[in-house]
């Protein structure tokens, strides 16, 4: 197997370790230390994919995080990656990777048709054609937009690897182990500061790797393997090789994604999961992460065989590799000089060096034209030719103000272009946690203006561009990390090695070539490749009025791929400047945020993921005995509660209606202990319950029970229960289920901030006590029959009254209340013997048919009395007065919300009240809950909006009464008892509706209380 | 991912912790003394500066206290934590 492009000595590849891989389904081979990029080009493979949207031919571009082109499938069945740039992927052995975005194959795609309608399909497009009619969207566009013009395919089934995290602190996180991230990493290590030195490449060394420069009179490298020998050995030095920094939040917080086996093979080949997140906490940050070179903007640039300068030399000087055969190198500044030698010094023939600057001079220069390469000055590549690859440039005169070209005009035949329109410091971390850019007119671009907080940038990324540079940088941010951190002084330790300087002219900003004709008649100049988005796209976006960078690039889509726009968007910056007749440094960069370049959702789950990780579960101490009984079970909170209780062959309505009438008519039993639960003690306990609940508590005697409700400040209902004085300084406080905790922190907060000098002291004991709730008339006899130490006569022990006692043995609270407006008793007894409790009522219960119930038949026997249920009925905006509540609201006391009851929109007489409702036309028929009710018996023919006259909250069919039943919330709805109002239904019926008194049972209490 | 120093616990992450919003917004004396408007006011009504910010916090899943702090809510730079009843330093602003 020939890599036809691969040279025959030096690079970092192993020559002695082949690699077999396929792509689309053709084997070739590569060796190790290769990425995917440059072993498919050492195979003349430049195509491997089409655009997003035009599906034209795209080749690789660059040679890192960069390129926007090389996104390609790896792996198949549920292992398969898709999207992976072909230029960060290593290539492994057996490697199987397939092109995406084409069909039937990259080379002949029938989708390209689509470049034929480009002109239909300009900026914004998407937005103007698709907004009407709606159902258009979802069934016939998206759906073939997706399918023309998706990237790679999600695996159907289950990761088959493992992932993971890991915290981590430091003195100093260095990113990037390019030379300023190498020199910083040694000045604070050698100082003994803890450091983490992280880097995206499989090798440290940053731009070395693909270097020819000498330092101390050796190859750059020889001075990277002495340091990273250095680091290696220090005890307190972290090296993360394979390790992208993707997000830098605030005060030294920076998530960075491990890839601890992906260039091994398709899955981890041991027990090392996959991809490891590391969360750092940093005392200091320095940033080395370089610059990346941004391509020259002209027609038909996207050509496969059309990369930046420093792609085609890294492909050279590292992976051995040539790209072409016969070059053209275009740029506007010195560094592509250096690509043109490298070219040349590896045999590769340089056609022409096209220069837009009208005169070059220096060392580069000079060395160039000695090697007989034709340099062109102050020319343009106007427009290129080729089909699946490039085969020609058009070369122009440039004129000296930079906007139009003119001249005869020329042609060069060439496989290869080589583009630098200059280079782009990488500030995305810089900028994550808000860092500031400004505009640098030497290097024309964006550079950091102040380092955020305990970070400093250093090198290329500060716009630093050369070697000894870099390398001072580094040491000096070391150097002032270290310090900071208190490892020694600010005065740099380590020596920096001796380098060469060369002295480079000035560039020359140019960011697009113009166009003989207007922009948009003229052959697309592509911005960000990925998204075919255009130069024209920036002309258009201006012309229907967007002025921000920000509207643009939404209107554009530049900038929206998986590169982010890393190539495209300082220059689609430049041209949005030229569209809008300003200044590139007012118009700004868009905003940069994480994630760097893409991350696995895996990565980001770590172990945290499934239905046992990722949420707590809380089960009761009965809810062995409840799956063994066939309970369905409903999430509350994080609770697990038996929803109801089915037997074979019931229908839910069946269960629920047998469950309701045994508690009606003899005994049921629920398992209450989610209710939560909170012990309030201390001497000024009493107050501070006059405090948070509306009614009085002074004077509730030890014993005695009492509801209440809790309102926010803002006067609306938060939360209610029951609550019994245990003893003068003592209570034990009940809340909802699902607001438990939210109670408990409210209470805190109170405490803690309003009322410091009140000395009470809250437990929460939710977890402590398993609840029974016995209801229904023969509940006494089973309390009597099982607790020791408690007279449970009428007289003794009344409604709403508890009692301590004995229960099958174990000490127990029993509590006289009632949700279901029975007679009712809950025993409380420490949750370790909630099981053995239950037992004992349950055999107990046997000769009264006790019946186990759920949460549904709860909510039905509850509706059936016209209780609420807090976070049901109510919403946070209904009051204690929109529920009938008045008796509950003290008018001897302050308490939180109180002054908000008297506000004008509290009182206003066209609020909603709660309300029963019943059906009038089919008295079974439930109300979907959350319906709404109108007025109108039309109200689906009315002209919208309809006037509303209030809403469902609960809906049920009541076995007891024989009819459906539910609670509303109806305008005025306490004055208009009996009258009639609707509920219309999304498929076109209307339920007439009475409205009634929310009490439909037992209106006067009275089987409760006896 | 902010970096909180509880006082009594030290310094902890942020998913330690609950917001609280303003500081310093002393419950009426008396409620009835107010307008609507006076009590909208303490209700609703915040500062929201750029820049200096007096705030609350709660380490929640830690010692559960209420504590205030100084931030700067442009940098998210926290300039001081100081105990709940404790004047914040730097006095009023
Ligand atoms: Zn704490």
């Amino acid at each position: 197997m020939s890599q036809p492009h691969r040279l025959q000595t030096g690079g970092r590849i192993d020559r002695d370790r082949p690699l077999r891989f396929t792509f689309n389904g053709r084997t070739l081979q590569g060796y190790a230390g290769d990425t995917l990029a440059s072993a498919l080009l050492a195979n003349g493979e430049h195509l491997v994919g089409r655009s997003f949207k035009l599906h034209r031919p795209r080749g690789i571009m660059g040679a890192g995080a960069e390129c926007p082109n090389s996104i390609v499938q790896v792996g198949s069945g549920n292992a398969t990656l898709p999207n992976l740039r072909a230029t960060q992927t290593e290539l492994y052995d057996g490697m199987e990777v397939r092109s995406v975005n084409c069909w039937p194959s990259v080379k002949f795609d029938l989708s390209a048709v689509n470049q034929l309608f480009a002109p239909l399909m300009p900026a914004g497009f998407y937005y103007k054609t698709f907004m009407w009619p709606k159902s258009f969207w979802h069934n016939i566009y998206e759906p073939r937009i997706r399918k023309a013009a998706g990237f790679g395919k999600a695996p159907d089934g289950p990761d088959p690897d493992r992932y993971d995290k890991h915290n981590a602190h430091c003195d100093l996180l260095v990113v990037g182990a390019g030379p300023a991230g190498l020199a910083a990493a040694l000045e604070a290590g050698r100082r003994g500061a803890r450091v983490i030195l992280c880097d995206e490449q499989n090798e440290l060394g940053g731009s070395l790797l693909a270097s020819r420069a000498f330092l101390d009179g050796e190859p750059a490298m020889s001075w990277v393997d002495r340091v990273v020998g250095e680091l290696a050995a220090m005890d307190e030095v972290t090296l993360l090789p394979r390790t992208t920094a993707f997000g830098h939040y605030h005060h030294g917080f920076v998530s960075l994604l491990e890839r601890v086996t992906d260039h091994l093979g398709p899955t981890s080949p041991d027990e090392r999961p996959r991809q490891r997140q590391w969360r750092v906490r940093a005392r200091q940050v320095v940033l080395a992460t370089g610059a990346i070179e941004r391509p020259l903007v002209f027609s038909n640039n996207d050509r496969p065989g059309i990369m930046p300068a420093s792609a085609v030399s890294t492909y050279i000087n590292r992976y051995s590799v040539t790209p072409g055969t016969r070059a053209v190198v275009f740029t506007n500044n010195d560094s592509a000089y250096q690509t043109a030698l490298d070219l040349a010094d590896h045999g590769v023939e340089v056609a022409a060096l096209i220069d837009v600057r009208p005169e070059i001079e220096g060392v580069l220069a000079d060395r160039v034209r000695k090697e007989e390469i034709d340099v062109l000055p102050g020319m343009a590549v106007v427009d290129t030719t080729g089909g699946q690859r490039v085969s020609g440039v058009r070369v122009m005169r440039l004129n000296t103000r930079g906007d139009s070209v003119y001249g005869e005009g020329r042609t060069i035949e060439c496989d290869l272009v080589a583009t630098s329109g200059g280079w782009n410091p990488v500030i995305h971390l810089h900028s994550h946690p808000g860092g500031g850019m400004c505009y640098d007119h030497d290097i024309a671009s964006f550079v950091p203006d102040q380092p955020v907080a305990n970070t400093l940038n250093a090198g290329a990324c500060s716009g630093n561009f050369s070697l000894d540079g870099c390398i001072t940088e580094g040491f000096s941010a070391g150097a002032t990390a270290a310090a900071a951190s208190g490892f020694g002084s600010d005065d740099i330790e380590g020596e920096a090695p001796a380098t060469a300087r060369v002295r480079e002219a000035p560039m020359r900003p140019l960011w697009r070539v113009p166009t003989r004709r207007t922009v948009t008649r003229s052959p697309k100049q592509f911005v960000d490749v990925q998204n075919d988005q255009t130069s024209a796209d920036i002309f258009l976006a201006a012309r229907e009025g967007y002025a921000s960078i920000e509207h643009i690039k939404r209107y554009t889509a530049m900038g929206f791929g998986t590169d982010q726009g890393k190539l495209g968007n300082i220059n689609g910056a430049g041209i949005a400047a030229e569209a809008l007749g300003e200044d590139i440094a007012a118009i700004g960069t868009t905003t940069f945020r994480p994630a760097y370049t893409p991350v696995t959702i895996g990565a980001l789950a770590g172990r945290d993921f499934g239905p046992e990780r990722f949420h707590a579960v809380r089960k009761t101490a009965m809810h062995v005995w409840h799956e063994q009984q066939g309970a369905l079970f409903e999430n509350v909170g994080d609770w697990k509660r038996p929803w109801y209780y089915p037997q074979a062959g019931e229908t839910m309505r069946q269960s629920l209606d047998r469950e309701v009438r045994a508690t009606r008519q003899s005994l049921g039993v629920l398992d209450a202990s989610t209710l939560g639960k909170i012990d309030v003690r201390g001497p000024d306990a009493a107050e501070f319950l006059n405090r948070v609940y509306t009614n009085g508590w002074k004077k509730l005697e030890v014993g005695r029970c009492r509801y209440g409700i809790m309102l926010g400040e803002d006067g609306m209902v938060m939360d209610d229960g029951v609550s019994a004085r245990l003893a003068e300084d003592h209570y034990h406080m009940t809340t909802t289920t699902g607001g438990a905790a939210r109670v408990l922190a409210w209470l805190e907060e109170w405490l803690q901030t309003e009322w410091p000098e009140l000395r009470v002291y809250l437990t929460s004991t939710t977890d402590q006590w398993a609840a029974i709730s016995l209801a229904g008339p023969n509940s006494r006899k089973v309390v009597e029959q099982i607790c020791e130490g408690i007279d449970f006569s009428g007289e003794a022990f009344p409604f709403m009254t508890w009692r301590a006692g004995k229960a099958a043995g174990i000490p127990a609270r029993v509590f006289r209340i009632s949700f279901s407006g029975e007679l009712g008793f809950e025993i409380n007894v420490p949750a370790n013997y909630g099981q053995h409790v239950w037992d004992a009522v349950w055999e107990a219960g046997q000769p009264y048919g006790i019946t186990p119930y759920g949460t549904e038949t709860m909510h039905i026997l509850r509706a059936e009395k016209g209780f609420i249920i807090a976070g049901q009925d109510t919403d946070g905006s209904v009051n204690p007065m929109d529920l009938g509540m008045h008796g509950l609201l003290s008018k001897y006391k302050d308490y939180l919300g109180r002054r908000s009851l008297s506000r004008s929109d509290a009182v206003r007489e066209d609020r909603e009240q709660f309300v029963g409702l019943v059906t009038v036309d089919d008295p079974a028929e439930i109300i979907p809950e959350g319906a709404q009710l109108t007025d109108d018996p039309n109200a689906n023919q009315a002209p919208k909006p309809v006037p509303l006259a209030g809403y469902v909250t609960s809906s049920y069919y009541s076995a007891t009464l024989g009819h459906s039943i539910a609670l509303a919330m109806v305008k005025r709805g306490r004055e208009r008892m009996d009258e009639i109002v609707h509920a219309p239904q999304a498929d076109g019926r209307v339920i007439k509706c009475r409205i009634t008194s929310p009490v439909f049972y037992d209106p006067k209490g009275e089987r409760q209380n006896v | 991912m902010l970096y909180i120093k509880c006082p009594w616990c030290g310094w902890r992450d942020e998913s330690e912790f609950g917001y609280g919003g303003e500081a310093h917004i002393k419950r009426p004396e008396d409620p009835d003394a107010l307008s609507d408007a006076e009590w909208a006011d303490y209700l609703f009504m915040r500062t929201n500066p750029r820049g200096s910010h007096r705030e609350r916090w709660v380490h929640t899943a830690g010692c559960r206290r209420w504590f205030n702090a100084i931030r700067d809510t442009q940098t998210y730079e926290f300039k001081a934590f100081y105990k709940m009843g404790e004047e914040p330093p730097g006095g009023e602003q």
